[in-house]
């Protein structure tokens, strides 16, 4: 990319570029704009410039109770992180460094559940739920949050450990290594930039899903996804609190998307474009 | 490399994730399968029984059906064509020498994290509101009267916003397989004198055209499977106009209590995310090699 360019080029290049990206920019930055401004402000008409109140975030905490939902969101996105890597570390561990013949039909099939359409079994899911009593807990959702999205954490990190050269391994056995001292000193600061973009993936697409969080709670478990989309009709007209309520839920994601673009592709192409 | 020991240790590692996944995948299908046979609502149990082929016939015969499959179709396909063309135009963009090239990635890649229940909001009350919205004021602004967009346009609008969402994800995809065009072969391209839309069609598409084939394949998995974009805007309104099979099914099992039919409409999603998802496992199944 050493070619010269004119600077005129550059300009005109950018301008379009920023422009399109300002654009497509756009909703997000009038919500923060307008979760700024009184009520009355926020719906009289296109206006920019936000008047710095805090008002409505104070009044989505007092009315609402937005600590809970929030709350409800860290805990199943955290707790459903950490259960889908007890899990699948091992898993994908043993796939990357002991591979039999039937490993590469393993993942395929892994990665075939994440193809299931969701409602084709929300009826059994939603009956055992309310049969076993999981409805509406959180302890239930974050075991569903956990196997949505374990294929996708097992893959990420299969294609992450992969990369870790076997030799490395070989050559700490030569030196008298046991295969506590291996995965201590040897292969875990090795796998920990695979784990940790892995967790962020996944912390990113359970904090953001909507389908299983609407069906399987109401009030007690509900996550901000479910909490937001309960303020669809009665709560319609205030845009500020609205506002306030959507920015505090995507502002965490949103800065955690800006630092894993790259991981983010590998993720969610199952290692398919890097 | 691998002693008797270690492959056995290795079956014990990789178990738990197996197991959890081959119940999830067999009990919920399996029940799924199961309630699809019974006449089943959840508001007279006692009266279960029995029923056959008949949810499938209800189902399938209902004319909510050919609609709903027809608007999943119209959605599915809309999104696509505007996030595959909007994205490789933005991708070879923001590839381009510019100013603050990592400013208007993270811009434009945003709306992907976005949660869908707040894009779905954002639209409907700020920007697509009939009266108060970004688009009534820019409306009205230009002398022509406003659009009520959802009442008008319901499954254009939702076509609109679940764009929004997803041409971030195709940008980035497209735009991460570009920066792996070789540059030296646009290079000599350009000077054997090939002008700007052969260099397009011969060298630019061909190279992106594995990245294209994920972003379809993954984005219709997830288009098949709309559904709060709908719940907090149309509602699958007005009438059945904005109601694609995921919706329909979900209606018919929380809304109408029927479990029958909603496990007869569940199983025919099933069959067609099935037909998707053997293209992308091929696609990406090629990269384990």
């Amino acid at each position: 990319m050493a070619r010269a360019v004119s600077t005129r080029i550059k300009i005109g290049y950018t301008v379009a570029a920023w422009t399109v990206a300002l654009i497509i920019f756009f909703p997000i930055l009038y919500t923060v704009i307008t979760s700024l401004k009184t009520e009355q402000a926020a719906i009289s008409g296109f206006d920019l410039w936000p008047s710095f109140s805090l008002e409505s975030y104070r009044d989505v905490q007092s009315q609402y109770n937005y600590f809970k939902p929030f709350m409800n969101s860290v805990i199943l996105s955290l707790g459903s992180t950490a259960l889908a890597l007890a899990v699948a570390i091992p898993a994908a561990w043993a796939m990357a460094f002991s591979p039999t013949k039937h490993t590469k039909d393993i993942l395929m099939w892994m990665l075939s559940t994440k193809m299931m359409p969701a409602v084709a079994v929300l009826v059994p899911i939603y009956l055992i739920f309310l049969r076993t009593g999981l409805m509406d807990t959180r302890i239930g959702l974050t075991v569903m949050l956990m196997l949505i999205n374990l294929p996708i954490v097992v893959w990420m990190l299969y294609t992450y450990f992969r990369e870790i050269p076997g030799e490395i391994l070989e050559a700490a056995r030569m030196d008298g290594a046991t295969l506590k001292d291996e995965i201590i000193h040897v292969l875990t600061p090795m796998a920990i930039p695979g784990i940790a973009s892995t967790v962020l993936l996944n912390i990113i697409l359970a904090w953001n899903e909507a389908f299983w969080t609407i069906q399987l709670t109401t009030t007690n478990a509900a996550p901000l996804s479910a909490f937001i989309a309960s303020f669809s009709s009665p709560q319609g007209l205030f845009w500020a609190k609205l506002s306030a309520a959507s920015t505090l839920a995507i502002a965490p994601i949103l800065i955690m998307g800006w630092f894993s673009q790259k991981q983010l592709v590998r993720g969610l192409t199952f290692g398919a474009v890097k | 490399m691998a002693t008797r020991q270690t492959q056995s240790l290795a079956r014990l590692m990789r178990a738990p994730a197996i197991i959890l996944l081959l119940i999830w995948m067999i009990v919920p299908l399996g029940m799924t399968l199961y309630y699809s046979f019974l006449n089943y609502n959840l508001l007279n149990p006692a009266g279960t029984s029995w029923a056959g082929w008949f949810n499938y016939v209800y189902f399938y015969t209902d004319p909510a059906f050919m609609e709903s499959i027809k608007n999943t179709l119209i959605l599915v396909l809309g999104v696509l064509a505007i996030t595959v063309i909007g994205g490789i135009a933005i991708a070879m963009l923001i590839d381009k020498p510019i100013y603050g090239q990592g400013i208007v990635r993270i811009l434009t890649i945003s709306p992907f994290f976005v949660m869908p229940p707040v894009a779905a909001l954002i639209w409907k009350n700020m920007i697509m509101h009939p009266s108060y919205g970004v688009f009534a004021d820019l409306a009205r602004f230009l002398g022509v009267s406003p659009i009520d967009w959802f009442a008008q346009y319901p499954l254009l609008s939702i076509i609109i916003i679940v764009s929004w969402q997803w041409l971030p994800f195709a940008t980035l995809i497209l735009l991460t397989s570009l920066q792996s065009l070789d540059g030296e072969q646009v290079e000599a391209a350009e000077m054997d004198g090939a002008g700007a839309v052969s260099r397009f069609i011969y060298l630019v598409l061909p190279h992106m055209a594995r990245a294209m084939t994920v972003v379809i394949l993954i984005q219709t998995i997830f288009l098949l499977g709309v559904y709060a974009e709908i719940l907090v805007t149309t509602n699958g309104g007005p009438g059945n106009s904005s109601t694609n099979l995921t919706y329909l099914i979900y209606r018919a099992a929380r809304l109408n209590f029927d479990v029958g039919g909603a496990a007869a409409g569940g199983i025919i999603a099933v069959i067609l995310a099935n037909f998707v998802a053997i293209f992308l496992m091929r696609a990406v199944g090629k990269n384990l090699d």
